[in-house]
Parts: C-alpha cells; structure tokens; sequence
C-alpha cells in the first residue's frame, strides 16, 4: 500500500471514529457554519452602511472572502493533526507514529480529517457563490482555473501554518497559540483585500506569509481590475504557487524539528 | 555476532524549570531557565539474535530513554547503537519494520474502533501480506484468546484484554526485534501468565530477540536468561540472575520451624544472621562459604527440636534492591 492510499485508509478510519460520536459531530458542524455566517453578516451590514470599501463593492469582497474561507476550510481540515500535536507529543502518542514504517507526515495527515469543517467549507462556498451571482462576470476557462489554482494555493499555505506550528511543538510542548495569529488571523486579513491595509502589514503577509499571493494578487486578475501595487499578469498569475512552496519549506522545517523530538517520560 | 549492539550512549535531556506561582509563570515566559538531565551516562551492551534480556532498574534510571533511543523515537546527545547493522533514527522506517513495542502504560490500538480493526490498520502500515497477516493473526488470537475479544471497541476492553491485545498488534508483522516495556505492569495472574508464555514461545520458537523492562521479579525469573541493571543511566551489572545474586552476596537463607513449645533463644554462636523471627519461624542467613548448610543444619538441630528446614536464596527484590542501593553509593 503507498502512503496515498495509506492516507485515504487513514482517513476513513478517522472519519468512522468522529461518526461513532454522531452528535458531537453534527453539533460541531452547525457550530462551524454558524461562526461564519455571523461573520458574514457583519460584512453585509458594513457594506449596507457604507456601500463601498476603499472603492471595493461588495461582489468583489465576497470573491475575496468566500476565496479565501474555502482555502482555509479545506487547509483546516487536512491539518487537523497537526493542529493536534501538542496533545500527541504530550500524551506519548507520537512515539507510536515514529515506531511505525512511514513517514511521520502521512501519518499525522491521517489522524484527523475534521468533518465539522464542511460548515466552513460550505458557508465559504455559498459566499463565493453569491459573489459570482452579484458580479455576473464573464469567465472564461482562464479565470475559471486560475480561481482554482488559488483555492489550491491557499489550502497549501494554510496546510502550512499549521505543519509549522505542529513542528515547533518539538521544541516547546506548550500550546502554541501566537501561531494562530497567522493561520486564523491570516484567513480574517486575507478575506479583504490586502491594499486596505497598511504598508508593513501588507509586506508581511506577502513575503513571509505569502497570503496575499493565494488571495489579492491572483484574484485581481480574475476580476479584471488594476492591480494597484502595479505588478505584472504573469506574476500574479503564479503568485498561487507560493502556496505549495510555503508548504514545502515548512515540511522541511517539520523533519528538523522530527529529529529535535524529546520524548515525555516513561 | 550481536543483533543489538550499544556503545557509550549518553542522552541529556534539557527541561524548562518552572518557577511557582503567577510571578513565576510570568517570569518563565521572558527568560528560561533550563536544567539538564542526565537519563543516560554512557551505556554500553551488546545482545545475540534470539537472546532473552531483562532491563531492570529503579524509576528514571533510563530504562524508557534506551528503549526509545533503540526505537529511533529519540536521537541520543553522543554515542551509537545499531540494530541489525543499522542506526536506528537514521534508519528509522527500514527499522522499525522488524520492530515491535510494547509500552505497557500506552495502547498502540485505535480507541474508537475494534480490535480487529486496528489489526487490519497495521497490516496496512507495516505492508504485512494476506496469507501471513491470517496465518500470524490466527496464531496470535488462538494464543492469546483473542477470540471473544475482536470484534470489541478498544476502550471496552479490561487491562489485562487491552495488553493482551496490544501484545499482538506488536507482533503482527513478524519483528525480529521485540521491546517489551512494562507489559505486566498492573495485570491480574492469568493474564501475565498468558503474556510471559508468548513471549516464551516467540523466543525459543521463533528466535524473536526480546529485551523486556519490568519491576515485576516474577517476569524477570521466569522468563529472562541475562539481566542488565541500570541505575543512574549507567549499567551496573550484566549477567545471568545467579551471577547477579553473587555479586550482591553469596548470602543463602535456611528457614526454621521450631518443634511445638520451643521458643527461640539467639543464635548462641551459630555462623549465621537473624533475618527474621516470627513466631515459631526462623529465617536465617548464612554465606555457604563459610559453612556448609548440613554444618549449619547439624549444629542448629544440636541445640534447638526442628519440626521442619528449608534452604533457599533470598528473593530476588531483595538482590535487587541492594544493587540499587550500591549503584547510588
């Protein structure tokens, strides 16, 4: 069995435990999708004081945001497990994954596929739904994939933020919440877009944490629209690969800390 | 040839220090302080395929670290170990393959689901092929009676079902390596007798190398050939369980019972040490050294009516505990 279809056994196995607890699952997913939907009504309620966002119509911010919250939902729950690691390194049970014959990586994606994220992940979807439904834009098969490519590019930079923090449980076991500030804090910042923001914080967001290269720069030319940081198409075009690349170096960043791992006590 | 061979392995672990209260917490979040410790100080053994090796020592003394640095789990701060010629966090997956583990305060089976299921999870994992994962498994249900238990959600099982469980899992694929850490700890009699007699069989049958750390002397006596003491992360002694009690004390025990009425009066010059008296039951020890048990029989029963006498060594916790108690002075 290769360690793609070890994952999917994995996965079923994981999904068949959440159902056993049939009732904290649904509770969870209705939990889920209202969180989000509040948020949304906040969003509408602006817009309905406001009208505009520094220029920005409501169409266009509900692209940026049901974008972004579909990436983050799908990102979220493929990185469940990582999430978790603090409770595995805690609890010994990392050691069970390191005594098996196959990558810690597969084997922690495994752990968890978090089913109450489809209320995310289907607030997100209903979100981008209505943005297309307001705009009535005329995609072509271009836009239409370039869409995709930043849903993707998203999932994988969310995916990893949460494998970066997972691995700097190996070097402190206390719960790592400031990590949060990017992951979590990143999908509110990214479901605007960035140029509302300051300078600095822009800069951030772009080169560290390459949000706005999976949200503001690819999405501006599915809009259409000018990019007022001025760079060219196909350079916004591939910005979305700075997701799988953000993922890759934080995997590299994950084997660093497998071989820093202490242990608990007996 | 030996399968495992170790060689002045030292780990040192580094531990945040916790300072108490509030101010305390505050304080550890600007500047830590961190303390060493030690688990393990140079160890060195080596062990041949198919032997049978106890691990005995007092709490924190390392046992755990040196399974877990034999495991691949950890990499040690300086010195090598090799399994089957490979290191094993270098080598971690190819050797785990021929490993198995069993932690005795921890289950390795998915909680959630049947054992049977967790059984299937690690065929998966460990690639085991068909025919051998229903012939092993057959095998190990049958040895274990596993049978009632299969189809039962982990967190239902007693203790004593879950290790018996857990044992097998670890033996599923075949290992030729087992690492058996406290597998008794807090089993009732039928069961630890249904573990230590698969471990027997794996070894003698199979020529499964197992090293197996336990408090329980029971384990060690009936199952281990050679015993490593450790204390301190050092190794304090190697060898068979009689080499060990020699190395403590040659000390033997001769146990008396008095004949009705007669009450005990000291020991009125014999070569000998009061261990014990209670009631009409003497024990006492003697180094066979120094005299010989039908001397020290003759020249008791001159002086006192024997009902009955044994002669034996002393418990094993006892050897034990006084090499622990060496080791730290």
């Amino acid at each position: 069995m290769n360690e793609a279809r070890l994952y999917i056994r994995l996965l079923e196995t994981s999904i068949r435990s959440q159902l056993q607890y049939r009732a904290s699952f649904l509770t969870g997913v209705a939990g889920q999708f209202l969180v989000t939907a509040m948020e949304m009504i906040g969003i509408l309620a602006l817009f309905h004081r406001f009208g505009t966002l520094q220029g920005w119509t409501l169409g266009q911010v509900a692209l940026f945001y049901g974008t972004i919250s579909v990436a983050f939902a799908i990102g979220d729950a493929l990185g469940t497990g990582f999430d978790r690691m603090a409770a595995l390194v805690r609890g010994g049970d990392f050691d069970r994954i390191l005594l098996r014959p196959r990558t810690s990586v597969v084997q922690i994606l495994g752990q968890e596929l978090a089913l109450r994220r489809i209320g995310r992940l289907a607030q997100g979807l209903i979100v981008l739904g209505a943005a297309v439904w307001i705009l009535e834009p005329a995609w072509g098969p271009a836009e239409i994939a370039l869409l995709v490519l930043t849903v993707a590019g998203g999932a994988a930079l969310f995916l990893g933020l949460f494998v970066v923090q997972g691995a700097l449980t190996f070097w402190t076991t206390e719960s790592l919440e400031a990590v949060n500030a990017f992951s979590y804090g990143g999908v509110t910042a990214g479901q605007y877009p960035i140029t509302i923001y300051e300078d600095w914080f822009r800069r951030f967001f772009t080169f560290v944490v390459p949000l706005a290269c999976v949200s503001y720069l690819p999405l501006t030319l599915v809009l259409g629209v000018e990019d007022v940081l001025g760079l060219p198409a196909w350079m916004r075009a591939s910005a979305p690969l700075a997701g799988p690349a953000f993922l890759a170096a934080a995997l590299g960043f994950w084997s660093l800390g497998v071989r820093h791992y202490q242990s608990t006590g007996s | 040839m030996s399968q495992i061979v170790v060689e002045s392995l030292t780990k040192v672990f580094r531990i945040a220090e916790r300072r108490a209260g509030l101010r305390g917490a505050l304080a550890g979040l600007v500047r830590r302080r961190n303390r060493e410790v030690r688990a393990l100080d140079g160890v060195c053994f080596q062990v041949g395929r198919g032997e049978l090796v106890g691990y005995i020592g007092p709490n924190g003394a390392g046992k755990s670290t040196t399974v877990k640095v034999l495991s691949g789990i950890l990499v040690p701060t300086s010195g090598t170990c090799e399994v089957d010629g490979r290191i094993p966090w270098r080598d971690r997956r190819a050797h785990v393959r021929n490993l198995g583990v069993v932690f005795g305060q921890r289950t390795q089976l998915w909680w959630d689901l049947p054992v049977v299921e967790s059984f299937e999870l690690l065929r998966d994992l460990y690639a085991i092929p068909a025919d051998r994962f229903r012939a092993v498994g057959d095998e190990l249900t049958r040895r274990l009676d596993l049978g009632g238990l299969l189809n039962v959600p982990v967190r239902q099982l007693s203790l004593g079902q879950r290790m018996r469980c857990d044992l097998a899992a670890a033996l599923l694929h075949e290992p030729g390596v087992l690492f058996l850490d406290e597998p008794t700890i807090g089993l009732d009699a039928a069961s630890k007798l249904a573990m230590r007699e698969v471990v027997r069989t794996i070894n003698r049958e199979q020529g499964v190398t197992v090293i197996l750390t336990t408090h329980d002397m029971d384990d060690i006596e009936s199952l281990c050939q050679r015993v490593l003491v450790v204390a301190e992360g050092k190794i304090l002694c190697d060898g068979s369980l009689a080499s060990l009690r020699r190395t403590v004390s040659s000390e033997r025990h001769l146990i008396v019972d008095l004949a009705e009425g007669i009450s005990w009066n000291g020991l009125d010059g014999l070569p000998a040490r009061e261990v014990e008296v209670a009631g009409g039951r003497v024990r006492l020890g003697f180094d066979p050294e120094n005299v010989a048990a039908a001397e020290l029989i003759g020249r008791l029963t001159a002086r006192y009516p024997v009902r009955d006498l044994l002669v034996e060594n002393p418990p094993i916790e006892e050897v034990i505990a006084k090499l622990y108690a060496g080791g730290k002075a």
